[in-house]
């Protein structure tokens, strides 16, 4: 176990405001390997993007740590690359020059210019967004936003790569092609992956380990699911899969009726397995 | 600004023969919806101007008298004989550079007290307050204290010019610092930017909109003072040119003089603007 690659350790997370302390997370424990795809699921506002802020440095742990491939993380740093849920590229920057300023400054005096370069349009190459370098964000669709900026973050190379519901604020049909691709990027590259989703399919399609948290206050991880599907993972062939019907059922089962959130879905808890798809969808929005 | 885009949509598909009877077409159309319809009303008013004026008793000369009575300072702008007495070019020039002075500084120390207190609590907490009751010290009501501090009247004037763009300045940049979205900050800490690098790189062009918003009321504010603060100075500029020729009577120069104003006044505030423009979009390139 010591041996994780990315290992989160009693990790408790308290908010202050007005003398009032809001207890968010609690005795969080995760430990990662190098290569291994996770996801973090939970209802919102359970505390998976505090989770993930933490390791990302971006937030500071009220106690507990983050150790990263045996160092402690105590800022944020380009060895872990955060993909923003709202892609956060700089407006006035075009596709090229988004990935650039992150590149040229972790690069500097390390690679040449012209190696820079190269990187950058092979990042961009990978994501499919050649054909658009000059473009701004402002011109260029939700989608391909969301590429140039998994390309920003594939690009710094990171230890840990972690995606903050990359694919939250897209509709199906892109969602369903850019996961395609984040799969393929992924068995090129092996990255260590932690992803934040709402989405009980792109869990199961995805992961190889699922996260899921209990409701906060107080959150903390209720349950670990392993993913053992072949890759690649093909969603067509997947959707009759016995395993893979299983593990869909597993995580809506500890979201409805382990963990089932009690204001804003009240029945969800009698609806039958059929119409899970679309409770899963109705969930997104 | 649709007009000049549908020009360059449009010339190189439809390329051989009708292409410079498009663009003669697209450039009457400009006339006729941009030139066209001020020219007429402003037709219409100098008539109506013209009609007032002649009537016997009149206390404004007309328009035709005003363009006979100062006929020779409109063809001579740049006559030179000695103390006040040069051309209006001159006159205008002259301003032009009290307020070149007074707003360069007042964008320098503006920018930098805008990010100032856009950064920190501190400053918003110590210096807002004070700024907001500043603010609203009419221009001229600084030239009394400046004359008295510099003991000279062109430092004054530049002074006046200073202290009324700066306002608008600090405002504007500190809102537009505040308002940089959490994301952008949060993309410069992962790749771990330093304050300069932010500040170039992050700051000033996330917040490069709101700063030129001040920077735009800032020169419009500053022409407006000058021209009031000459008069009390005196010397060379276009406001003094104002004065002396009411004191002399000579209206029509003060009609011609209030052009000149309004039309330099105009082009300021579009050549910031145009600048604004630039440099909002101007870190790419296209």
């Amino acid at each position: 176990m010591s041996q994780a690659y990315l290992s989160i350790s009693r990790v408790d997370m308290a908010f202050s405001r007005g003398g009032v302390t809001n207890p968010v997370l609690a005795d969080v424990n995760l430990d990662i390997q190098r290569g291994e795809y996770i996801s973090l699921i939970g209802h919102s506002g359970c505390g998976k993007s505090t989770v993930l802020n933490i390791v990302a440095g971006l937030l500071r742990a009220t106690s507990g740590g983050v150790i990263v491939d045996g160092r402690e993380v105590n800022a944020p740093g380009p060895d872990r690359a955060l993909v923003f849920q709202n892609h956060s590229l700089l407006p006035w920057l075009t596709v090229y020059q988004n990935v650039e300023i992150a590149v040229q400054k972790i690069f500097q005096g390390k690679r040449s210019a012209a190696e820079q370069r190269d990187w950058i349009l092979h990042n961009l190459e990978m994501v499919s967004m050649s054909h658009a370098l000059d473009r701004l964000p402002a011109e260029i669709s939700g989608g391909m936003k969301q590429r140039v900026g998994i390309a920003r973050a594939l690009a710094m190379e990171p230890k840990v790569l972690l995606l903050d519901e990359p694919f939250g604020a897209l509709d199906a049909l892109t969602r369903a092609h850019l996961q395609d691709e984040v799969m393929r990027i992924q068995s090129e590259l092996h990255n260590t992956v932690m992803m934040i989703t709402h989405d009980v399919d792109e869990a199961v399609l995805l992961s190889d380990r699922i996260v899921m948290m209990t409701n906060g206050p107080s959150a903390t991880i209720g349950q670990v699911l392993d993913i053992d599907l072949p890759r690649p993972r093909d969603r067509l062939e997947l959707a009759d899969d016995a395993r893979y019907t299983h593990y869909r059922h597993e995580v809506l089962s500890f979201l409805y009726e382990k963990q089932r959130k009690v204001e804003p879905i009240g029945s969800a808890r009698a609806r039958s397995a059929a119409t899970a798809k679309r409770e899963s969808a109705a969930m997104r929005a | 600004m649709s007009d000049t885009t549908s020009i360059a949509g449009l010339a190189p598909a439809s390329a051989a023969p009708p292409a410079w009877r498009m663009h003669a077409l697209t450039l009457y159309r400009r006339f006729a919806q941009h030139v066209l319809p001020p020219l007429v009303v402003l037709m219409l008013l100098v008539t109506i101007w013209e009609l007032l004026c002649t009537r016997p008793g009149a206390a404004l000369p007309p328009p035709s008298q005003v363009l006979s009575d100062t006929w020779e300072l409109i063809i001579d702008p740049f006559f030179d004989n000695g103390g006040n007495d040069v051309g209006l070019a001159w006159q205008i020039l002259a301003s032009l550079e009290r307020v070149a002075y007074g707003y360069l500084l007042a964008v320098i120390a503006g920018v930098s007290l805008g990010v100032l207190v856009g950064q920190s609590t501190w400053a918003l907490r110590g210096l807002d307050p004070i700024f907001q009751v500043l603010r609203t010290v009419p221009p001229l009501a600084w030239l009394p204290i400046s004359l008295a501090g510099f003991q000279d009247s062109n430092p004054s004037a530049i002074f006046v010019i200073f202290i009324t763009a700066i306002w608008p300045i600090i405002i504007n940049t500190s809102v537009g610092i505040r308002n940089i979205p959490e994301d952008y900050r949060n993309v410069a800490r992962v790749i771990r930017l330093n304050g300069i690098e932010y500040f170039w790189k992050i700051m000033l062009p996330a917040a490069s909109p709101y700063i030129f918003s001040g920077l735009r009321i800032g020169v419009g504010l500053s022409w407006l003072a000058i021209v009031a603060a000459e008069m009390l100075i005196g010397g060379v500029g276009i406001g003094f040119f104002i004065w002396d020729a009411w004191n002399s009577s000579r209206i029509s120069d003060i009609i011609l003089a209030l052009v000149y104003v309004g039309v330099v006044g105009f082009l300021l505030d579009r050549i910031v603007a145009w600048a604004g423009r630039r440099v909002t979009r101007g870190t790419t390139p296209a």
